[in-house]
């Protein structure tokens, strides 16, 4: 039970809003003391773990691309393109951005998108122009909410149609973890019964984004004199 | 053998030049903390596999402290140097156009085109690269090639990607490094075999008694202990094996295939609504420079939560043969 004592400490951490990164490190050195090994084989075991995981930050690589291309007026160009559709909105364009990113994903392309590479450069700008240009500036709150929601949708179009690629990583995972206890699936018997839920996503997902083209609608019409 | 070291050179370079141009910026009021907490970073990746792993152990704590002990700090632009930007970036919006794009579009091309085409190339004998981590690889290579266009393309000296990395990095500040931590976490859990106590709890405290309620049981334990870990391959294991084998599988009889995959898909519902997850969730939020941390989070939530539900239909209704 004491092994849980890490699990306390992260729930407990992040709700009183402490340094998440002080919290994850101490709920780390809590749970090895916890499960009865000495400090220097805890900050060992930390350590390694750390090392071995490297690869997890490497998406920052690029920063520096994405850095000058901003400098030389990126998102002001990403701006422009969608200014000059006419009918384009936030809630079309990220239900566009959506399905290209669920599609792309289920083909196995999961590196076409990502949240520095894609959201942050280009579908964020895009998705807060295309509600500027109907509406003219937009109140900061709007803008922060159009961006939360570019975020969400990248990731939720990646979760749910990387599933049914066969070669995915969570496919190896349940396969090897099935064969281990005596069952053999095929992979493509699991990435067949992604697909259900991969069509509910885009249904759910792209309804929720349509309602927020008559919400942002609402909302603004409502602030402009 | 081209590997992941090549990528943590590159990785190595960057949190360095970042380390000493936070260093060097005046208008950052925590400067020495920030550089500290970035040439930590840099000494992890360039060297990380030649110090012990107790080494490595005291970085990780040291970054925690600085993070955890006021933080770091942030530049700021003065007027001038705002309407300089400005003014260099329309001149070069007119000059370059649409054109801008392409380099954007060049680091997920070449991701994705040396993913499929080096993963297999050998040359004498060996692998090129090393196939596990072709993708990684090929985005580092993405990375040099949009850099080698770009630089020319706006005509601006090879210091300004390193000085906006170094800006973009400020916005993000210590977040950047959450996701890694929370992965080295999750290796400390699983030595301390933290996944099997929370398994056997809910196997023995919870009871299911039809398929329905013993479908819903797993899609909740996927979905609440991907909240937990912050991981859904991580609670995969632990909750297929404390209820989705012996209960939906062996006891109401559940396809295998069908109550695995979707199970699955029910742990990534988690993964929408839980901070553990902060490459997905709160990372993006301090990119986006949203004042609330968990923006992100409330935005997925309602569709999460759906899916969880539909997840639990769908399994009642596909993986029980009538």
């Amino acid at each position: 039970m004491l092994t849980l004592a890490g699990i306390a400490i992260i729930a407990i951490g992040f709700v009183a809003g402490f340094n998440p990164l002080l919290v994850v490190t101490v709920a780390a050195v809590v749970t090895g003391l916890a499960a009865g090994l000495s400090a220097h084989d805890v900050i060992s075991a930390l350590g390694k773990a750390f090392n071995d995981n490297r690869y997890v930050s490497m998406v920052w690589l690029v920063l520096p691309v994405i850095g000058l291309l901003e400098r030389a007026g990126l998102q002001d160009r990403a701006r422009a393109l969608i200014n000059r559709l006419t009918n384009a909105t936030t809630g079309r364009l990220l239900i566009a951005y959506f399905f290209l990113r669920q599609m792309a994903a289920a083909l196995g392309l999961t590196s076409l998108g990502g949240q520095a590479q894609m959201v942050r450069p280009l579908i964020a700008p895009m998705a807060e122009a295309a509600s500027e240009a109907r509406f003219g500036p937009l109140p900061e709150p709007v803008r922060h909410q159009i961006r939360a929601q570019a975020a969400a949708a990248d990731n939720i179009a990646l979760f749910f149609g990387e599933d049914i690629f066969i070669a995915m990583a969570s496919i190896l995972l349940i396969r090897g973890f099935l064969a281990g206890n005596g069952i053999e699936v095929e992979p493509f018997a699991l990435s067949v019964w992604a697909i259900p839920t991969a069509v509910v996503a885009l249904l759910v997902h792209g309804f929720r984004l349509w309602q927020l083209d008559r919400q942002l609608a609402r909302t603004l019409q409502a602030v402009k004199p | 053998m081209i590997t992941l070291s090549f990528v943590y050179l590159l990785g190595g370079a960057l949190f360095t030049a970042v380390a000493i141009l936070s260093g060097l910026d005046p208008s950052n009021p925590k400067r020495a903390r920030t550089t500290a907490f970035w040439g930590l970073m840099a000494l992890s990746l360039l060297l990380g596999d030649r110090i012990s792993d107790f080494g490595n152990g005291l970085i990780v704590l040291a970054m925690a402290v600085i993070a955890g002990t006021g933080g770091l700090g942030k530049g700021s632009l003065t007027p001038e140097a705002e309407t300089e930007r400005q003014a260099f970036r329309q001149d070069r919006g007119a000059r370059i156009g649409n054109w801008l794009l392409a380099p954007a579009l060049i680091v997920p091309a070449t991701a994705l085109t040396g993913t499929l085409l080096l993963k297999d190339l050998m040359i004498g004998g060996v692998h090129l690269v090393d196939p596990k981590q072709a993708t990684l690889i090929s985005m580092a290579f993405g990375v040099l090639l949009a850099l080698a266009i770009a630089l020319p393309l706006i005509r601006t000296s090879p210091a300004v990607p390193l000085q906006e990395a170094r800006r973009l990095l400020d916005t993000v500040g210590w977040s950047a490094v959450l996701p890694q931590a929370l992965a080295a976490l999750g290796a400390v859990f699983a030595l301390a075999g933290v996944g099997k106590v929370v398994g056997d709890l809910t196997a023995t405290y919870i009871p299911a008694h039809s398929p329905l309620a013993a479908a819903a049981l797993y899609c909740c334990g996927m979905a609440g202990f991907t909240i937990l870990m912050g991981n859904a391959f991580a609670a995969f294991p632990i909750m297929t094996a404390g209820i989705g084998l012996p209960l939906v599988v062996m006891q109401f009889g559940g396809d295998p295939a069908v109550v695995c995959a979707i199970g699955m898909l029910s742990g990534f519902c988690g993964t929408l609504l839980t901070p553990m997850a902060a490459n997905f969730n709160l990372v993006p939020a301090a990119l986006l420079e949203l004042p609330d941390r968990y923006s992100v989070i409330k935005a997925q939530a309602p569709t999460a939560l759906l899916l969880l539900a539909a997840n639990i239909g769908l399994m009642t209704l596909f993986a029980f043969k009538v």
